[in-house]
């Protein structure tokens, strides 16, 4: 332990254990938290990170070890203790009322309710001068459900200082925020942790980590796997900390790309009479991958769905492998072999109450090899679950397994392998890694580049620059809903893709729909 | 104390909940009766015996439990598929309406093989017909359903109420507002002689099976119960959502103008508006005990018929209130609900 001893810790977690049956989430971990320190709590999903907060919190009784708050130990099992004592949490799924107005979230809970009303202006005085204090500037009076995620989060915040918090824990507080979010978020933290609060954020994000902490905690397998400085590790040592062997993202190879599969033109594409996209031009060819990089709300989730199958455009055209098309149909698409990804793998990938395998057939569940006459072939749907768990190592479930129960990385794999068996002719990746951790990352990637080898034209889009610039052979940024022209991957940089997304395409480069994108 | 939802469901827990549900309920209305200052083993024993003691009560409750399955039915198909049917009140009495017309009328030379199915299927379709209206209003505006299916069944028995007392009237009733019976030939044949119970029992158990292997083997089956899960994963993966929401309705509001056809053919021969005395609002009952489980719903009609049918005899015994029935019967849900619960979430501390 490095500590330093002449300062007090004003939090200290010593050998704390905690089972859930036959699991091992936690075993005998002690942390300590200095007065304006900024702690990351670094791991893998499934490391430990969050039962460990929420045994600090109170919310779970662990079977050994203490908590104490400036020397005071906690009594288990008691949140109320835990605020009184100014531990404030901040949960990955906020728990706030959408139809209520700031300030009204902020006191619910917090004041009692008589005083709802008598106290409200008292309540209002104290929350703008929290807010002026750590710059978290946000109206008292509007209503939660008309903010931004990133905006709920600091009321989510806001309310945990509200309540005197001077230790403050947020459980993957940037798994819901854009990137510009993110860089908000920790430039407000590390402010908190100036003026003297203490931090601990779970995360397994590393550059977020490397970026922000004052010192670093890797759980893994639920034990302290190892502590670091920030200033004194990186990156790599971290991610084989973190997931306990030498992780390499996969390389890509390179391949001479084969004949265009798909193509757009000028297409736009509008919802709620908005345009979503504007005549954006791009194509996609057999053994190529296109990345498209943006931040995050500029068209990316009407470009996936335009592709998955589900909008259509209202101006353009379209051919797939070479004949025109007016619209994408999802039956069509699964067809076709056309392999789709969705943004979403919780609300759209996957139906969490139904078994694996019939997640695994749904989308083809009218071809001749899973039903015959309206007649479900179940062996035949259970069998393939179970190759496809077999091939793609998804650990955490047989064929008739829950789906919910597979852990995100696994449910990925799951929905890569019921879209790769086939060898798809096209592959459509939205955000095909958002939320895993770097071990599963990496998993995803090595079969999106073997797909890509083996001949299937792949379109990715992500927020993650490493991601593109890892995988994509051509790169067009999305912004506002138009799209860049493509510029290869051997001539992207962060520099000059960060400047593409931000919509400065004046470099050269064109913008798309001015003909200069055609290249086959 | 916390709740924590449970990862995996064991079957014994699945199969144990209703009985104990039941048992709880019978536990809760025993203080009840004990209240009422009778002895409360004698008192379920008397509705035990008031149901089954005599080869005429055993029919009687058989008789009863025919509709209740095949309402049970009705709301568990839908709600599967999270489409809120509170209708089958008013798709039962449109059913029945409908036999009543047609059975009536110039149709009814049709000779009896004939003409039974035939007015099996008109039931069902003025069933479907009445079922479909909230549909299109959800699909189309986003109406509730909830609220509409249930208001319909007012629509449904006041318009019955019209036809009774109009042209459907039976000039033979002395003036009460009855229907025209259906032709002799029409109606069902007994299963038991010298009882009231009739075939359309078979007709109800073979439906429970038809529609248990419907969601358990066929691609429908497999389609609605996604697009009840999660309806935008649903369309993801290229499930008609709309399409499939119209043949869940169909099945359902059909399944409730059956009931409402066999419970004409079968015991009455015609129409009152006391012809149910709330089959369809009962059959949310049945479903929710079943767990929505076509198999289930076959118990748990005669669970609720038992209560209903043993209340009687031991209400004239004991001079106890029926209404305990009642009592018993909504306490099942509560309990039932409580006990779903329990099956899903466990308690930590």
């Amino acid at each position: 332990m490095t500590n330093d001893t002449s300062v007090t810790p004003v939090l200290e977690l010593s050998h704390i254990s905690k089972r859930f049956g036959p699991i091992v989430a936690n075993d005998d971990i002690s942390i300590s938290l200095k007065r304006g320190e900024l702690l990351a709590l670094l791991g893998e999903n499934g490391a430990g990170k969050t039962t460990l907060m929420s045994i600090l919190f109170g919310h779970y009784t662990p079977d050994g070890g203490t908590v104490r708050v400036d020397g005071v130990e906690l009594p288990h099992g008691r949140p109320r203790a835990a605020i009184q004592a100014g531990v404030g949490m901040v949960h990955q799924h906020f728990s706030l009322a959408p139809n209520l107005t700031v300030l009204e979230n902020v006191m619910t809970g917090t004041e009692p309710l008589w005083s709802l009303r008598s106290g409200t202006a008292a309540a209002r005085r104290k929350l703008l001068a929290i807010a002026e204090r750590f710059g978290l500037g946000v109206d008292p009076d509007a209503r939660l459900g008309d903010l931004s995620v990133g905006e709920q989060q600091r009321v989510e915040i806001l309310k945990a200082l509200y309540n005197d918090a001077r230790i403050l824990i947020l459980d993957e507080p940037t798994a819901v925020l854009t990137n510009i979010e993110a860089e908000r978020l920790f430039s407000t933290l590390r402010e908190m942790a100036r003026q003297g609060l203490s931090l601990i954020f779970i995360s397994h994000k590393l550059d977020e980590v490397m970026a922000a902490a004052d010192r670093i905690v890797v759980l893994r397998g639920g034990k302290v796997a190892a502590e670091r400085k920030a200033s004194e590790t990186n990156k790599a040592e971290l991610a084989e900390l973190m997931v306990g062997h030498r992780v390499t993202r996969p390389k890509r190879e390179p391949t001479t790309p084969g004949e265009t599969v798909f193509e757009a033109s000028r297409l736009t594409v509008s919802s709620g009479g908005i345009e979503r996209l504007k005549e954006i031009d791009f194509f996609l060819r057999e053994g190529e991958t296109l990345g498209i990089i943006g931040v995050s709300g500029n068209g990316q989730a009407s470009l996936s769905q335009l592709m998955s199958g589900l909008a259509k455009p209202a101006t353009g055209e379209m051919r797939l492998f070479g004949e025109p098309v007016t619209a994408l149909d999802v039956h069509d698409l699964v067809d076709a072999g056309i392999g789709r990804i969705p943004e979403d793998r919780h609300r759209q990938g996957a139906i969490g109450e139904m078994a694996i395998w019939e997640n695994a057939v749904l989308e083809r569940i009218r071809q001749p090899l899973f039903s015959r006459r309206g007649i479900v072939d179940r062996s035949a749907g259970q069998a393939f679950a179970a190759t496809i768990i077999e091939e793609f190592d998804v650990r955490g479930g047989t064929p008739a397994s829950r789906t919910r129960l597979l852990s995100g990385g696994n449910m990925q794999k799951l929905i890569l392998g019921r879209n790769l068996y086939r060898r798809p002719r096209i592959l459509i990746a939205a955000q095909p890694t958002r939320g895993l951790d770097e071990g599963a990352v990496a998993a995803v990637h090595a079969r999106i580049l073997e797909a890509r080898k083996q001949g299937t034209a792949v379109l990715l889009i992500s927020e993650d620059l490493d991601e593109v610039i890892g995988l994509a052979d051509r790169i067009q940024a999305i912004v506002k809903g138009r799209l860049s022209a493509p510029i290869a991957a051997e001539h992207a940089d962060p520099r000059r893709l960060g400047l593409m997304m931000s919509g400065d395409w004046t470099s050269g480069d064109g913008v798309s729909g001015e003909g200069n994108s055609h290249a086959p | 104390m916390r709740l924590e939802r449970r990862e995996h469901r064991p079957l014994v827990l699945v199969v144990l909940s209703p009985i104990l549900a039941v048992v709880a309920a019978l536990a809760i209305a025993g203080m009840l009766i004990a209240a009422a200052g009778a002895p409360v083993l004698e008192a379920y024993g008397r509705i035990l015996t008031g149901a089954f003691g005599t080869r005429l009560a055993a029919t009687e409750t058989l008789t009863r439990a025919t509709p209740l399955m095949l309402t049970g039915l009705a709301a568990a198909i839908a709600f599967r598929a999270r489409l809120w049917n509170i209708g089958a009140e008013g798709q039962f009495y449109l059913g029945a309406i409908m036999v009543a017309a047609l059975g009536s009328s110039a149709l009814s030379g049709l000779p009896g093989p004939i003409l039974i199915p035939f007015l099996f299927a008109a039931g069902a379709i003025a069933g479907m017909a009445l079922m479909l209206v909230p549909l299109w209003l959800r699909l189309r505006f986003s109406v509730d359903e909830v609220v509409t299916s249930l208001l319909l069944n007012f629509v449904a028995v006041l318009f019955v109420s019209m036809m009774i007392d109009g042209p459907l009237k039976d000039p033979l009733a002395f003036g009460w507002p009855q229907s025209m019976p259906v032709a002799d030939h029409a109606l069902l044949p007994k299963l038991v002689e010298r009882s009231r119970l009739h075939i359309g029992l078979v007709v109800a158990i073979v439906a429970a099976l038809l529609v248990y292997l419907l969601q358990a083997r066929t691609v429908f089956g497999l389609q609605s119960r996604a697009a009840g899960l999660n309806p935008e994963g649903a369309v993801f993966a290229g499930v008609p959502l709309g399409r499939t929401l119209v043949k869940v309705a169909c099945l359902s509001g059909g399944l409730a103008g059956l009931a409402g056809a066999i419970e004409v053919m079968g015991v009455k021969s015609y129409v009152t508006t006391d012809l149910s005395p709330g089959y369809g609002y009962a059959g949310i009952i049945v479903a929710m005990l079943a767990n929505l489980n076509p198999l289930g719903v076959i118990a748990a009609a005669l669970f609720t018929a038992t209560m209903f049918v043993g209340a009687d005899g031991m209400s004239r015994a004991m001079g106890i209130p029926t209404y305990i029935a009642d009592v018993t019967v909504a306490l099942s849900l509560l309990t039932m609900l409580v006990a779903i619960f329990f099956t899903q979430y466990r308690i930590r501390r």
